[in-house]
């Protein structure tokens, strides 16, 4: 088994959507969720608040500097994860298709480090 | 035993690469671990076999002797735990002895036919890049080297290199599966594999540019590996089309290029170099996929093939069926390219003008085809100017020698034609 960080990518700046689309879109969310936990994929998942609440802490001359807002400063953030673990990149690719469906943004794959 | 000298070696080297690195990968799990493998019983082969002969399967002989040398390197660092297992793993039963290379048959070490098709759905894993995709093809299934790779597709060779590590890497990494896909899945994943093998048949047969040898090789592996496909997935209709259009096409090569290395259009090609065998085996393989009547791309592109194949001489070509089969592929493939080709038989049966009007109306702008078909009806038209204009703007745009050679010859005989040229413009 291989543990995979399936990341959601959001556009900041984009028009919010709708109240109703928005419900729609937790309740697809949470399908996701119930599924992955019924077919023992699971192991932890979470939406993050805008970067606009980031914080970045760095080491600069020795020093630990604390800094408002992101560390990449560009457009897309990340908006939110799941951590999956399964046999191998089809099954992580098929559960990534159902949460980019489920959250209407890109998701990508990527495997951890050491296996579980 | 047969005699055996080191070309032979080679030549075995080359058909039974994809097969013996395929079975070990199964084995071990590991792509560069079996490669390694492969190479080190190929090298004991090209000691060996000279003085010995051939053993009775070369192929057998190969995967046993590199699947020994991979149980005495698992087993010289068996001290790391998961290495050892790894090396149980070669001989599932957990008796990790030697087995005698000279005794075995292909199918005792190799009994799982579908091993190739593992490495080949692995190596155009839509996760890969398509270039990423064509590069690990070559080298795994058809034992290509880097180098060579890398002078095919005029790419520096430490661009190639990195280009295949990083594939190798990911496919570890990421855990790309070892695994045919399952019916529901091959309507996604075999398209992949398919334009793999076309593009390496296509950078073969029209190469972009680059060494005439490496390319003529290109096409041969194309096709060996097409073969190997159809052998292996009998029943479906795309990839017996694939291996039709591939047969078809080569059919045609030596009258493709004059004396002088000028590409020969295929209405001014000499019919009796065509290679009558080729075309029955492409032509058998179209009449196979038209009973089975589930066409596609591939199946399509043969059959229109099929039908040039079937013409004596130019003019005896049965236009009228090129274009039913054109109208039937733009349906399934809609794209610009189709709808040029399908104007070039419009043009045959209706006219250069009507295909003109058809031909303006495609946005191509870097597609030298595209021009060099506006030039050629411009030409037909009466249009010389615009048509000497045509043919810059194609010339500008190929990187083949032969192609540029015959779209200069014929730019320059329209900028002759007195009333025709407009070399002001």
């Amino acid at each position: 088994m291989t543990q995979y960080l399936l990341s959601v990518h959001m556009v900041e700046g984009q028009p919010e959507p709708s109240a109703d689309e928005m419900a729609q879109m937790f309740k697809d969310v949470d399908l996701v969720n119930e599924e992955i936990k019924a077919a023992g994929a699971w192991v932890f998942a979470g939406g993050l608040h805008p970067a606009t609440t980031a914080t970045t802490v760095r080491v600069r001359d020795g020093e630990v500097v604390t800094t408002d807002g992101p560390f990449a400063e560009t457009k897309e953030q990340l908006g939110g994860f799941w951590i999956i673990k399964v046999d191998d990149l089809d099954a992580a690719l098929a559960w990534a298709a159902k949460a980019t469906r489920a959250c209407r943004a890109p998701v990508e794959v990527r495997p951890f480090q050491d296996d579980v | 035993m047969t005699a055996c000298d080191v070309a032979e070696v080679g030549r075995i080297f080359r058909a039974e690469y994809g097969r013996a690195v395929a079975s070990l990968v199964r084995h071990l799990g590991d792509i560069d671990l079996a490669e390694e493998a492969i190479q080190e019983a190929f090298a004991v082969a090209v000691q060996k076999w000279p003085e010995t002969g051939l053993p009775p399967s070369p192929a057998g002989w190969i995967i046993t002797t590199g699947r020994n040398r991979a149980v005495d390197w698992l087993r010289r660092e068996a001290s790391r735990e998961h290495r050892h297992n790894q090396a149980l793993l070669v001989y599932p039963g957990g008796d990790a002895t030697h087995a005698d290379p000279a005794q075995v048959t292909v199918e005792e070490v190799s009994p799982v036919p579908d091993d190739r098709l593992r490495l080949i759905f692995t190596c155009c894993h839509p996760a890969l890049a398509p270039t990423a995709q064509v590069a690990l093809t070559l080298r795994l299934l058809g034992g290509l080297e880097t180098t060579e790779i890398a002078r095919a597709f005029v790419v520096p060779e430490a661009t190639m290199a990195q280009r295949i590590v990083r594939a190798k890497a990911k496919i570890k990494a990421a855990r790309i599966p070892y695994r045919v896909p399952d019916e529901a899945e091959l309507p996604d994943r075999l398209p992949p594999v398919l334009a793999v093998l076309y593009l390496v048949f296509n950078e073969g047969y029209a190469a972009s540019s680059g060494a005439a040898l490496v390319r003529e090789d290109l096409c041969a592996e194309a096709i060996r590996m097409a073969r190997v496909l159809a052998d292996l997935m009998p029943d479906e209709p795309e990839v017996l089309g694939l291996l039709a259009l591939l047969l078809l096409a080569e059919s045609r090569r030596a009258a493709r290029v004059g004396a002088d290395g000028a590409l020969v259009p295929l209405a001014d090609q000499d019919r009796t170099r065509w290679d009558r065998q080729l075309i029955e085996q492409g032509q058998n393989l179209v009449r196979a996929c038209l009973r089975r009547n589930r066409p596609g791309p591939y199946q399509i592109q043969a059959a229109i093939n099929a039908v040039h194949a079937d013409a004596g001489t130019a003019a005896d070509t049965d236009w009228r069926q090129i274009l039913a089969l054109y109208d039937q592929l733009l349906a399934v493939a809609p794209t610009p390219v189709v709808a040029l080709n399908r104007a070039v038989a419009v043009a045959e049966l209706d006219g250069p003008g009507p295909a003109l009007a058809l031909v303006d109306g495609l946005d191509l702008p870097a597609y030298y085809p595209y021009h060099a078909t506006r030039a050629d009806l411009l030409r037909r038209l009466g249009r010389g100017s615009e048509a000497v204009r045509a043919y810059d703007a194609a010339i500008a745009l190929t990187g083949n020698e032969s192609e540029r050679m015959f779209l200069q010859r014929r730019r320059d005989a329209v900028d002759r034609v007195p009333g025709m040229g407009d070399t002001s413009s």
